[in-house]
């Protein structure tokens, strides 16, 4: 037991390890001067050499990339070009306004896909069985951005019920964490389904209804809770996605989240801050799903015994 | 960390068809006829979109910019779609837009697809260092939230058509690569496969006439789901304005100009998102249907594998 989670932590480690290098490395391919492309092209020739000394890239790389892993281990992930703040700063400013959307989204998706699934699964092959699944198909091929810019047109432009932009109250809240649930609540249900059905077939559920329980009681009690394992899992697979998608849906919304931040890094060509956001979200996606295999051993004893 | 088991691979199994499996023609497959359709008409668009465009897509007409879709006050039946913000046609826009989402889908699966199968069997069958540098870039490529990997490569490499193609070559080919590898696995053991070994044959021979026709079917599969994700993410990446840069048009641009004009001029971005919703569905019908086809163990009702790869980020 202790040597699985032991194990676990190791290659944890060891992806993190490898993302901080991809990381670092990607940022340091680039043709040419890395400080004068940080710069651009007007910056005089003291200022770039000035900014060479200052990130360090007159340094041979191992020394490099030895300073970088050191400071991000100590929190340091360097300074942001543009802002001429510490890249840990801007990522504690902005990381809670994702972290928040990617939540009510998350939620979101769960409350409503969830009963759908197993709606879908108890009356399989109804009319709302089949407009269920039709409809998770249109939202898993919808980019999410269009259906931010069309909520947009209809709730704010047309009937003016709900802000454009920005974030700070509930109304602010609702349309971009809708955009942002839509891919993850289509995928759920769709699984939800799935897993119902399959579970639905076991000799267990067989035996609940022959001793007589009430429909609604082997669904909900007896199936649910195994459907429920994977569905962590793929929730827990979904942070990357949601982080991608969250990019997109902050860029709709002007939400002051990290995608805003790297988006508008990577349009300056803020190394530093780039290399933090993707090392930070690599961190979060690692250890969560880190997290969820621990949980689903808890959950699930037929795992923990291997 | 075990995302590799713990996540729940798409159940796409490999099978040898049984001798006396029943007729399944094509045509008994709506879906995939749906896919078929939709994906070559876009195909033939992106092609040769100069049959079918009315106007030419960079030609401005201020005179009449915003003007509605047809049915709409105040629309003409010269722009069935209506005009842009610089008076192009949006429906001439929205084909020759096609080129680029096919372009960068297509090429970026016909690169990754045969990278990836070569790794996976090799991977599979030979194991040793390909193995182990494989699942590791696997386990690197699910920790990134792939978007804004792409957007990190796209920002060094510069904006560009062949430059998407490349990021999304790149990113793409493990994923391709680790089902091809299980599938390997699980063949090896097979007894056709320990026969022929008992018969002496080559390592290679095996490969390529025992395993290699086993895991076409399950790849097609996987590619064809992996096309609408991609057609996707490019989508996002042209909307981000990391994508192909204007004037030449692209969906994802468009919804981005759109967006400025969305309150006098709607039109400008609901068209070319329907467009990608379009011929995102019609891969994901031929995917379905492939699978459906290809794959006659499996039950078409018990969809796990809808919706293709699980763990994929997307946009």
């Amino acid at each position: 037991m202790r040597n699985a989670y032991l194990r676990q932590i190791m290659q944890a480690s060891i992806v993190l390890l490898n993302v901080s290098i991809v990381v670092f490395v990607l940022v340091r391919v680039v043709p040419g001067d890395p400080a004068r492309l940080m710069l651009g092209m007007e910056a005089t020739d003291e200022a770039v050499r000035a900014a060479r000394t200052q990130f360090g890239f007159d340094r041979p790389f191992y020394v490099q990339y030895a300073q970088f892993i050191g400071g991000a281990l100590r929190g340091d992930l360097g300074q942001s070009v543009r802002f001429r703040r510490p890249v840990g700063d801007l990522l504690r400013e902005t990381f809670p306004a994702t972290v928040e959307l990617a939540l009510a989204a998350t939620l979101i998706a769960l409350a409503l896909a969830v009963p759908a699934g197993i709606y879908a699964a108890v009356h399989r092959g109804g009319l709302l069985d089949r407009a269920l699944m039709a409809g998770t198909l249109i939202g898993q091929a919808m980019p999410i951005f269009w259906l931010g810019i069309m909520l947009i047109t209809l709730f704010s432009v047309r009937l003016g019920w709900l802000p454009t932009s920005g974030r700070g109250s509930l109304a602010q809240l609702v349309m971009p964490s809708v955009t942002l649930s839509t891919y993850v609540m289509a995928l759920l249900a769709r699984l939800t389904r799935s897993n119902m059905l399959d579970v639905l077939r076991e000799h267990y559920v067989r035996t609940a209804r022959a001793k007589g329980l009430r429909e609604i009681v082997i669904v909900h009690k007896h199936a649910l809770m195994s459907a429920a394992l994977p569905i962590i899992t793929v929730l827990g697979l979904q942070v990357g996605a949601l982080l991608s998608g969250a990019v997109v849906t902050e860029t709709v919304f002007n939400w002051p989240g990290i995608g805003t931040l790297a988006l508008r890094a990577i349009q300056q060509r803020d190394y530093p801050v780039v290399q933090g956001v993707v090392l930070v979200s690599a961190a979060l996606f690692v250890l969560i799903n880190g997290t969820v295999d621990v949980a689903y051993r808890y959950l699930d004893p037929r795992i923990r015994l291997t | 960390m075990t995302v590799e088991h713990a996540r729940p691979t798409a159940r796409i199994e490999i099978s040898a068809r049984p001798p006396h499996a029943p007729s399944r023609t094509i045509l008994r497959h709506s879906g995939l006829v749906f896919g078929v359709v939709t994906v070559s008409l876009a195909l033939l668009i992106a092609l040769f979109p100069g049959f079918a465009t009315p106007q030419d897509p960079l030609a401005q007409d201020i005179g009449n910019r915003l003007l509605p879709p047809v049915w709409a006050a105040g629309g003409s039946p010269r722009w069935l779609l209506g005009t842009d913000q610089l008076g192009r046609d949006i429906l001439s826009r929205l084909l020759y837009g096609s080129r680029v989402s096919l372009t960068v889908g297509f090429w970026s699966v016909l690169i990754g697809g045969p990278v990836g199968l070569l790794l996976g069997l090799v991977a599979g069958y030979r194991g040793g260092m390909v193995d182990i540098l494989v699942m590791r870039l696997v386990d690197l490529h699910l920790a990134f939230p792939f978007v804004l990997l792409a957007m990190a490569m796209i920002a060094i490499l510069g904006p560009g058509l062949w430059n998407m193609v490349l990021v999304f070559a790149v990113t793409s080919w493990m994923l391709y690569a680790r089902t091809v590898r299980s599938s390997v696995l699980a063949l090896r053991e097979r007894e056709f496969v320990q026969g022929a070994l008992a018969l002496g044959a080559s390592g290679s021979r095996i490969v390529l006439r025992h395993i290699l026709p086993n895991v076409v079917n399950s790849l097609l599969v996987l590619l064809s789901f992996d096309l609408a994700r991609i057609i996707l993410a490019e989508s996002a990446l042209s909307f981000l304005g990391l994508g192909v840069p204007p004037p030449t048009p692209s969906w994802g641009g468009m919804l981005s100009e759109g967006r400025e004009y969305i309150e006098d001029a709607w039109w400008i971005a609901a068209f070319p998102g329907l467009a990608i919703m379009l011929v995102t569905v019609g891969v994901s019908f031929l995917g379905d249907g492939l699978r459906d086809l290809l794959d006659p163990r499996f039950e078409p009702l018990n969809d796990t594998t809808r919706g293709g790869d699980v763990g994929t980020s997307r946009a």
